[in-house]
């Protein structure tokens, strides 16, 4: 039972959209070894994502099924899978780069005295795993050595999920010996911080700020250029670190997705955290003074120099532009 | 509480950077380094719950010499002491290798709690912390923003996705990857940098940990990264740009 074993993770009794890539890039591995690919769906009641799952071009769909999956726990998860796969000896493992594999992945890969290439973004002959080094400045060429299994996981949006083939597999159970004294951390439920009252996944026009902008004295610049325009004003992460903009105006995989006609980033580098927020926008325009800052790989339009001169004269001429 | 920190230096965020003559690295020439982002947070929690609790707060890192300079930092802003492994070949080694240095260097100091930051800006693979965890033993809880001290062990928040957290309870000993942003920061003091010249720091060569260089990884070549899309670049002066840029939008790309 060796091959490609892709791990769907299931988000309020669905397979999340990153889980497909994932399958998606699970079976262009397949194809270039020759191997067949199965899924795999951990958790506490897998019915009707395991049958969901069955419904794409796979080998077979096992449910990893036991009680304590109800919830996530590295432990469990670490645990439940370390078990399967000892079953079964995979060449490869796949997983969707989510913040939960993030947690118990490296850590799984660690049992078997292997790295997880983590945050995969494109597949190459080999096979050949390409990931993004020092934040989207420069990607790099990844390759596991020795025999399996091997660990990765793919990044958001790198993979087409929409071109998976239908069919209907068939679909196993696997059931983990997990004891509760072996899950040492104790989680709550998920919680939103505060009232999320901005939402800008609808907003059509926005102009999102970065740590170029220095000081949270110099936003007034990028609020004339956000009212000039019309647009909501955003920020990258470290802006609301620094609290210097809500929380609730981040954008990005620990913020919001938005999908606007234009995305005007001032003085924002583009580390991928950012950009998996943005990739559904119309017309990407980047103001940095970087010319090699990688969100002018995404930049439809593009200034390079420094925003203190560019903003002011973007708002001056969108002004010229309305009288 | 005994608080071990890993924190690594990384090149600093607006350096130059140039891929080396083999083509699998960077060229460290002339190179400026600071202490990596997230560490930076990992090492401010820990300064405040040894504020809170009492205890000592020691940095570990792993690099070869220039790693001094950030571990002197990480004592002015108000660690205790320092390990630092000396190690030249972090190139011929993957995290899984250089978690298992880590791990025989914290085993003998049998603290209460590691903290690393989430992941490093440079590699960025987002896993010492939690191989670490699994070499020593641990529970762990990664992506956490803020830490207190409870009756059983710890009370952490993490961050999920979308603008989602949680809170987690766990025991300790125990092992946490400190997000960005979940305290302010502090600066190293004159009087801090003062002090930092006479605080222990203990060299410790990798040789002596019994961890031979190795990877299940490997990292056979870097680049610059393909365009996804062909940016249209507006030259002249801010005002031409600037009214170029207008021009495109409304006429273009139709978005205005």
């Amino acid at each position: 039972m060796s091959g490609v074993w892709v791990v769907l993770e299931e988000h309020d009794g669905r397979i999340g959209r990153i889980s497909w890539e994932a399958l998606a890039a699970g079976h262009a591995l397949g194809a270039q070894l020759g191997l067949p690919v199965s899924a795999i769906v951990p958790g506490a009641n897998t019915d009707a994502t395991a049958a969901e799952a069955a419904t794409k071009a796979v080998d077979k769909v096992v449910r990893i099924e036991h009680p304590l999956l109800a919830v996530y726990t590295s432990d469990a998860f670490t645990l439940a899978l370390e078990q399967f796969l000892r079953s079964v000896t995979p060449e490869y493992i796949v997983f969707p780069h989510t913040y939960q594999v993030r947690d118990y992945a490296p850590a799984l890969a660690a049992r078997f005295s292997r790295v997880l290439i983590g945050d995969v973004t494109a597949l190459a002959a080999g096979p050949v795993f390409q990931r993004q080094l020092l934040q989207g400045r420069l990607v790099g060429d990844y390759r596991a050595s020795g025999p399996g299994p091997h660990f990765l996981s793919v990044q958001s949006g790198a993979f087409r999920a929409d071109q998976l083939p239908s069919a209907s597999a068939t679909i196993e159970v696997f059931t983990p010996q997990i004891e509760p004294e072996q899950m040492r951390t104790k989680p709550s439920a998920p919680f939103r911080a505060s009232a999320q009252t901005v939402d800008l996944s609808s907003a059509p026009l926005i102009v999102s700020v970065g740590r170029g902008i220095k000081e949270a004295d110099n936003l007034p610049l990028v609020q004339e250029l956000a009212a000039a325009l019309g647009a909501e004003l955003a920020a990258s992460r470290p802006i609301c670190d620094n609290g210097w903009l809500p929380i609730e105006r981040q954008i990005g995989s620990s913020g919001q997705t938005v999908a606007p006609k234009l995305y005007l980033a001032v003085g924002i580098s583009g580390a991928i955290q950012h950009l998996v927020g943005i990739k559904g926008s119309q017309c990407i325009v980047a103001i940095n003074k970087d010319p090699d800052a990688p969100i002018f790989e995404v930049a439809d339009y593009g200034i390079v120099g420094d925003l203190f001169d560019v903003v002011p004269a973007l708002t001056a001429a969108l002004k010229a532009a309305q009288s | 509480m005994k608080i071990i920190v890993a924190i690594k230096q990384v090149p600093e965020r607006d350096a130059q950077v140039r891929i080396d003559a083999a083509g699998k690295g960077i060229d460290e020439t002339d190179l400026q380094w600071a202490l990596n982002e997230s560490d930076a947070y990992a090492l401010e929690e820990a300064l405040r719950l040894k504020e809170a609790n009492g205890g000592e707060v020691i940095v570990l890192s792993a690099g070869p010499e220039r790693v001094g300079s950030t571990i002197r930092e990480a004592l002015a802003k108000g660690a205790d002491r320092a390990i630092h492994i000396d190690v030249e070949d972090l190139a011929q080694r993957d995290v899984f290798n250089v978690a298992q240095l880590l791990a025989a260097a914290i085993k003998p100091e049998s603290p209460d709690l590691v903290l690393t930051g989430l992941q490093s800006d440079d590699l960025g693979y987002g896993q010492t912390g939690v191989i670490l965890a699994e070499l020593l033993g641990l529970p762990h809880a990664s992506l956490i923003l803020h830490v207190e001290k409870s009756a059983s062990g710890l009370t952490v928040k993490r961050e999920l996705e979308e603008g989602w957290f949680q809170t987690i309870d766990l025991p300790t000993p125990a092992l946490l990857t400190i997000q960005s942003g979940g305290n302010k920061l502090r600066y190293a003091t004159l009087m801090g940098i003062k002090k930092a010249k006479t605080k222990e720091q203990r060299r410790i060569p990798a040789a002596d940990l019994g961890v031979a260089a190795a990877q299940s990884v490997t990292l056979d070549r870097i680049a610059l990264p393909h365009k996804q899309k062909s940016t249209q670049l507006l030259p002249g002066s801010a005002k031409e740009a600037a009214a170029a840029l207008v021009e495109k939008l409304k006429f273009e790309a139709r978005v205005l």
